[in-house]
C-alpha cells in the first residue's frame, strides 16, 4: 500500500479518530479503500443514514394514523411512504447494518487480515451505495415505489402500475441483489480460507458463524427473487406475459417466488443480530457461551428449514389443506431451534457476573423482545389462526417485534458493542442508557398496541379509518411511541457522532472480552494482525488472561497446534500500531475501479428507465455504452495487480 | 514472520506474477471456492427459471405450442388437449421445437465440455516433455491454445444454432411476447445463451492471455480451472433444458 | 507452498492426477451415446409411455453427473467444493418439487 510519511514504529497514536500509522486520510482514501474495516464503516454510516430516512417514514405514516381520517398525506403518498419504509429498512438498512459488522468483524475474529477479495468488498459497497440512492431519490419527487415492499405481481405490471415508480422499485432491487451476492461469495470464501492457524470451525466465534449462515442464505434465496424480477422487468419493458392473468398466467407464481426468497431474508436480517447478541451476552456475563455446539447446530437448522417454510406467507391464498399443512407444520418445526438459542442466551446469564452496559442492555432486550415476536409468530404457523390475522396490524406488531425488537435491538447492542473497537473511544453510556430506555420504551407503546388493533380488525397498509371501531386509543399510542423513538434516534446519533471526538479512551481489549478481535489495538491498525496467532480454544483471549473463566472448555492441545508453521506465533495480545511495509505484510492497493464498474453497472440497469418513456434509443445507447464501459472497467480491474 | 516473508517472497518469485501467497486454512485456492459457491448459487438461478417453465407448460391460450397439436383455426379458445381432439388434421399446427436441430446444438456444447477439459490438462502439463515418438495428436493434446479456441468456437457454434433457432421461431410466430410458452422458453433459454456468451468471452480472454504470454504454472492453472467448472456448468443445465423442455412433452 | 504440509491432506488433495484423455474419451463417448439414445428414443413409440419421462430424466440425471464427477472433477477434489455444490443443488431440487407440488403439476 502507498504509504505517507509514517510515524516511528511503535509509536501508539492518539485513539479516536486518528487511523493507524501509515494509513491515508482524505475523501480519496475513502473513495479507493479496498480495506474491509474501512468498508464495514462506509457500509455503517450509509445503513445509519438509510436508517434515518426510514424512521422519518415511519414517522410520517404513524402522523397519518395517529387520528382516525388522518389528512397528513394524500393517499398515493401514503403509499409510496409504506412501500418504501419497509423496502427501505428491510434492503438498505438492517442488510446493510449487519453487512457492516460481516465486513468489520469476520476478518477480525477469525484471524484474517483482510477478505478474501478486498476488491470486490470494495465493489458490493459501491454497488449498495448506488443502488440505494436509485431507489431513494424518487420519493422526493413523489414518484417512489408505490407497491408494498413485496411488490405483488400483476399489481406491479404496467397495466396497473403504469408509473416510473414501480420501476425504481425492481431495478433498485435487481441492483442491490449483486451487492449482496458479491459480497456473500466474498464471505463464503472468506470464513472458508482465511481462518488463523487453530481457529477450527467450531471454534469460530457465533457471530462468524450465524454470518457464515447468513451468506449461505443469501447466494441460494437471492436469485429466486433475482428470476421474479427478471420476469416482471421483462413483463413491464419488453412485454412477456408472465404475470398476463388474461394469458393464462398464475397470479401466484410471483408470490411463490417472492416468498422462496422472502423466507431466507427473514433470517438474513435476523441471524446476524442473533449473532451479536452471542458475543455481547457471554462477555458482560463473564462466562463462555452456553451450549456453543447447540447454537450453532441450531442456526444451521434454522437456515435449512428457512428454505421449507415460505408458503406459510401465503395461507391466505388457498392452497390445499396438504401443502397448508406442509407448511405449518415445517413452521411450528423452525420455532424450535430459534427457541434453543433463547434458552441458551438465559443459561449463558445465569449465575453470571453481569455488568449491566448499554450493549448488554440492547443484547437482553433482543431476547425478550424476539421472544414476543416469535410467540406471535408461532401462532400464526397455524392456517386457521393465520386466516384471522393475515394483513391485519397484528402481523405488523408481529414483523416488527421480530425485526425491529430482534434485529436494530442487535444491531444497536452491537454498535455500542463494537464502537470502541472501531474508533478507539467509548459511546458514552449516560446518553447510551436515555437511548435505550427511549428505544425500548417507544419500541413497546408503538408495536405492543398494535396486537390489539390488528385483533380488531385493523388492515394493514390501510390510508385511513373512520371513527367506531375501536382502533383510535392504539392507534394513538402507537404514534406516541414512534415519537419516544425518535428522541431515542436523535440521542444515539448524537452519541454516535460525538463519542467519536470526546469518548472515554479505549484500550484494545475494550470490555474484557475474549475472542481475537479484541486482542489488537482499537481502531485496528490497517494490517490487522501483525502475526498470525494459533487459536487453541474459542476464547482464546480468555485463555491468555483469564484462564480459570475457560478451563471448562475444549483445548487443543500444543503438539496438535500448528505452532510450527511460519506463518503463525503463538496466541498474544498486540498493542503496537506498526506499519505495514515495515512488518513486511503486503496489503491491497488502494483502487477506484470498483467504484467505477459499480457506477456502470448501476447506470447500465438505469438505463432501462427510459425504456418505460418510450426513449428506445436513448436506453440502448446508455445500457450498451454502459456495458461496455462497466466490461471495460472489469477487465482493467482484473488485469491490474491486488498487491 | 521473517520466514514467511521470506516464504511467500520466494514463491511469488517462482510464480512470476508478483502474486504473494497467503496463508489460507485449507490450503485450497479462494478463487475456486467461490466459483463453486457461485455455481452454487446459479443452481437456484436456474431452479426458478426451470420451474417457471414447468409451470406455464400447457397454459399458453394462443400458440403456437411446444409440443401438443394446436388447431389453427379455433386456437385463441384451445386451451387443453380436450378441445383439440376435435381438429382435422389440416387444421393442425405443426410442434414448434425442432428435436434434429437442438440434438446437434447439445451435441456441438457436449463436446465444447471435452474440449475445455483437453484445455486444462493441456495447461496443467505444459513444461512437461512430450514423450518420445510422440505424435501429432499428442502435440494436438498438449496445446492449450488448440483447445481453448475449439471450445470457445463450440460456444459460438451452440449460440450460432441457438439464433438459427430463435429466428425460425419468430419466423413461425413465436415471439416473447406471443404466449407464456414464448416469455418462459424465450427468458430460460436466453439466460443460458447469455451465460454461453459470458464464457465465450472468457474463453477468448483466457486464449489471448495464451498467446500474449503463455498459459503455464500453477496460478495459470487455476485460472483456466476456475473458467472450465463455469463452462461445463452451464453444459449441465443445458443436460437438464435439452430434457425437461424438448424431449419430455 | 511447501512450508504448508502442516495441513496439507487437503493441499494434497487439490493436487491429486486429474485425468486425461483417456479417461475424458470415455466420458465424452457416454455423454455422445446417452444422448442419442434419449434422440431416438423420442422416435419410438416409447414415448408415449408412462416410463419415458423418468427414463429420459434417469439419463440425463447420469449425464449431469458424468460431467460434475468428471469433467468439473468433483470426484478428485477436495470435500469443500461437493459440499458447496450439493448444497445449492439440493436446495435447488426440492425447490422445484415444492414448486411443482404448489402449482398441482405434480401431487404427493
Amino acid at each position: 500500500m502507498a504509504t505517507t510519511a509514517a510515524p516511528a514504529p511503535g509509536q501508539t497514536p492518539t485513539a479516536g479518530g486518528s487511523y493507524a500509522a501509515g494509513e491515508q486520510t482524505g475523501i480519496w482514501s475513502w473513495l479507493a479503500t479496498v480495506d474491509h474495516k474501512r468498508i464495514g464503516t462506509l457500509y455503517l454510516w450509509t445503513a445509519l443514514s438509510f436508517f434515518i430516512v426510514g424512521g422519518i417514514e415511519a414517522f410520517i405514516i404513524r402522523l397519518q394514523l395517529m387520528r382516525p381520517n388522518g389528512q397528513v398525506v394524500s393517499a398515493e403518498v401514503y403509499n409510496q411512504l409504506f412501500t418504501m419504509h419497509g423496502t427501505t429498512m428491510v434492503f438498505l438498512v438492517i442488510m446493510p447494518l449487519s453487512a457492516a459488522f460481516f465486513n468489520y468483524l469476520i476478518p477480525l475474529q477469525i484471524g484474517a487480515r483482510d477478505v478474501a477479495f478486498p476488491r470486490l468488498n470494495a465493489f458490493s459497497y459501491w454497488v449498495y451505495l448506488f443502488g440505494g440512492v436509485f431507489m431513494t431519490i424518487p420519493i422526493f419527487f413523489g414518484a417512489a415505489p408505490n407497491g408494498g415492499w413485496f411488490g405483488y405481481a400483476p399489481l406491479t405490471t404496467m397495466q396497473f402500475s403504469g408509473g416510473l415508480n414501480i420501476d425504481f422499485w425492481v431495478i433498485g432491487l435487481q441492483i442491490l441483489g449483486i451487492s449482496s451476492l458479491a459480497a456473500a461469495f466474498n464471505f463464503i470464501t472468506t470464513i472458508i480460507n482465511m481462518r488463523a492457524p487453530g481457529m477450527t470451525l467450531m471454534r469460530m466465534p457465533i457471530f462468524t458463524w450465524m454470518s457464515f449462515i447468513v451468506q449461505f442464505l443469501l447466494i441460494l434465496a437471492f436469485p429466486a427473487i433475482t428470476i421474479a424480477l427478471v420476469f416482471l422487468q421483462f413483463d413491464r419493458f419488453f412485454g412477456t406475459q408472465f404475470y398476463e392473468i388474461a394469458a393464462g398466467a398464475d397470479p401466484l407464481l410471483w408470490q411463490h417466488l417472492f416468498w422462496v426468497f422472502g423466507h431466507p431474508e427473514v433470517y438474513i436480517l435476523i441471524l446476524p443480530a442473533f449473532g451479536l447478541a452471542s458475543e455481547i451476552l457471554p462477555t458482560f456475563s463473564k462466562k463462555p457461551l452456553f451450549g456453543y455446539n447447540v447454537m450453532v447446530y441450531s442456526g444451521i437448522m434454522i437456515g435449512f428449514l428457512g428454505f421449507g417454510v415460505w408458503a406459510h406467507h401465503m395461507f391466505a391464498v388457498g392452497m390445499g389443506a396438504t401443502a397448508d399443512t406442509i407448511f405449518s407444520m415445517a413452521t411450528m418445526l423452525i420455532g424450535i431451534p430459534t427457541g434453543v438459542k433463547i434458552f441458551n442466551w438465559i443459561a449463558t446469564m445465569w449465575g453470571g457476573q453481569i455488568r449491566f452496559t448499554v450493549a448488554m442492555k440492547f443484547a437482553i432486550a433482543l431476547v425478550a423482545l424476539f421472544t414476543i415476536g416469535g410467540i406471535s409468530g408461532v401462532m400464526h404457523s397455524s392456517p386457521p389462526t393465520d386466516l384471522q390475522q393475515t394483513d391485519t396490524y397484528f402481523i405488523v406488531a408481529h414483523f416488527h417485534y421480530v425485526l425491529f425488537g430482534g434485529s436494530i435491538m442487535g444491531i444497536m447492542g452491537g454498535i455500542y458493542f463494537y464502537y470502541p473497537k472501531m474508533t478507539g473511544r467509548y459511546m458514552s453510556e449516560k446518553i447510551g442508557n436515555w437511548h435505550f430506555w427511549l428505544f425500548f420504551i417507544g419500541m413497546n407503546l408503538t408495536f405492543f398496541p398494535m396486537h390489539f388493533s390488528g385483533m380488531l380488525g385493523m388492515p394493514r397498509r390501510i390510508y385511513s379509518y373512520d371513527v367506531g371501531q375501536g382502533w383510535e386509543t392504539f392507534n394513538f399510542q402507537s404514534t406516541i411511541g414512534v415519537m419516544i423513538q425518535g428522541l431515542g434516534l436523535i440521542l444515539f446519533v448524537y452519541n454516535f457522532l460525538k463519542s467519536k471526538k470526546t469518548g472515554a479512551v479505549a484500550p484494545g481489549d475494550a470490555w474484557g472480552a475474549g475472542t481475537l478481535e479484541w486482542s489488537i489495538p482499537s481502531p485496528p491498525p490497517e494490517y490487522n494482525f501483525a502475526q498470525l496467532p494459533v487459536v487453541t480454544s474459542r476464547y482464546p483471549l480468555w485463555d491468555l488472561k483469564h484462564p480459570e473463566m475457560t478451563a471448562g472448555l475444549a483445548h487443543s492441545g500444543p503438539d496438535a497446534m500448528t505452532v510450527t508453521d511460519s506463518h503463525a506465533t503463538p496466541m498474544h495480545e498486540e498493542t503496537e500500531y506498526k506499519n505495514a511495509a515495515d512488518l513486511g505484510i503486503p496489503m491491497p492497493f488502494p483502487t477506484i475501479k470498483p467504484l467505477f464498474t459499480a457506477l456502470f453497472l448501476v447506470l447500465m440497469f438505469s438505463g432501462l428507465l427510459f425504456i418505460h418513456l418510450d426513449l428506445f434509443p436513448v436506453a440502448l445507447t446508455i445500457m450498451i455504452g454502459c456495458a461496455a464501459a462497466f466490461v471495460g472497467s472489469l477487465y482493467g480491474w482484473l488485469t491490474s495487480p491486488l498487491e | 514472520m521473517a520466514t514467511a516473508v521470506a516464504t511467500a517472497g520466494h514463491d511469488s518469485h517462482a510464480e512470476g506474477h508478483g502474486e504473494h501467497v497467503h496463508y489460507t486454512s485449507t490450503g485450497l485456492e479462494n478463487r475456486k471456492i467461490a466459483v463453486w459457491a457461485f455455481i452454487g448459487s446459479e443452481c437456484m438461478l436456474f431452479a426458478s427459471l426451470i420451474s417457471t417453465y414447468l409451470i406455464y407448460k400447457g397454459r399458453s391460450r394462443v400458440g403456437p405450442w411446444p409440443h401438443e397439436w394446436g388447431c389453427k383455426t379455433s386456437a385463441a379458445v384451445a386451451k387443453t388437449r380436450e378441445l383439440l381432439q376435435g381438429c382435422s388434421p389440416a387444421d393442425v399446427m405443426k410442434p414448434i421445437l425442432d428435436i434434429p436441430v437442438t440434438s446437434q446444438s447439445t451435441f456441438v456444447l457436449l463436446m465444447s465440455s471435452l474440449a475445455m477439459v483437453l484445455a486444462l490438462a493441456a495447461v496443467e502439463t505444459k513444461g512437461t516433455p512430450l514423450p518420445a515418438g510422440a505424435g501429432w495428436w499428442d502435440r494436438c493434446l498438449a496445446s492449450s491454445k488448440f483447445w481453448l479456441m475449439a471450445t470457445a468456437v463450440m460456444g459460438a457454434t451452440f449460440l450460432g444454432y441457438q439464433s438459427y433457432e430463435f429466428t425460425s421461431f419468430v419466423h413461425e410466430g413465436l415471439t416473447i411476447k406471443t404466449n407464456l410458452f414464448g416469455s418462459s422458453f424465450f427468458t430460460l433459454t436466453g439466460f443460458h445463451g447469455a451465460h454461453v456468451t459470458a464464457g465465450v468471452l472468457w474463453l477468448l480472454t483466457l486464449f489471448a492471455i495464451d498467446v500474449k504470454r503463455g498459459l503455464k504454472g500453477k496460478t495459470d492453472v487455476l485460472l483456466v480451472d476456475i473458467c472450465a467448472l463455469y463452462w461445463h456448468f452451464v453444459d449441465v443445465v443445458w443436460i437438464a433444458i435439452f430434457t425437461l423442455i424438448y424431449l419430455i412433452q | 507452498m511447501s512450508d504448508h504440509n502442516a495441513h496439507g491432506s487437503a493441499a494434497k488433495a487439490d493436487h491429486v492426477e486429474h485425468p486425461t484423455w483417456k479417461q475424458y474419451k470415455w466420458v465424452a463417448f457416454w455423454l455422445t451415446l446417452i444422448t442419442a439414445i434419449e434422440v431416438w428414443i423420442y422416435y419410438t413409440p416409447f414415448k408415449d409411455s408412462a416410463a419415458f419421462a423418468p427414463t429420459l430424466m434417469a439419463m440425463s440425471a447420469f449425464k449431469f453427473g458424468v460431467v460434475v464427477f468428471y469433467y468439473m472433477h468433483l470426484k478428485y477434489d477436495h470435500a469443500i467444493f461437493r459440499r458447496l455444490f450439493a448444497m445449492g443443488l439440493g436446495i435447488a431440487l426440492f425447490t422445484i418439487m415444492a414448486l411443482l407440488f404448489l402449482f398441482h403439476k405434480i401431487s404427493v
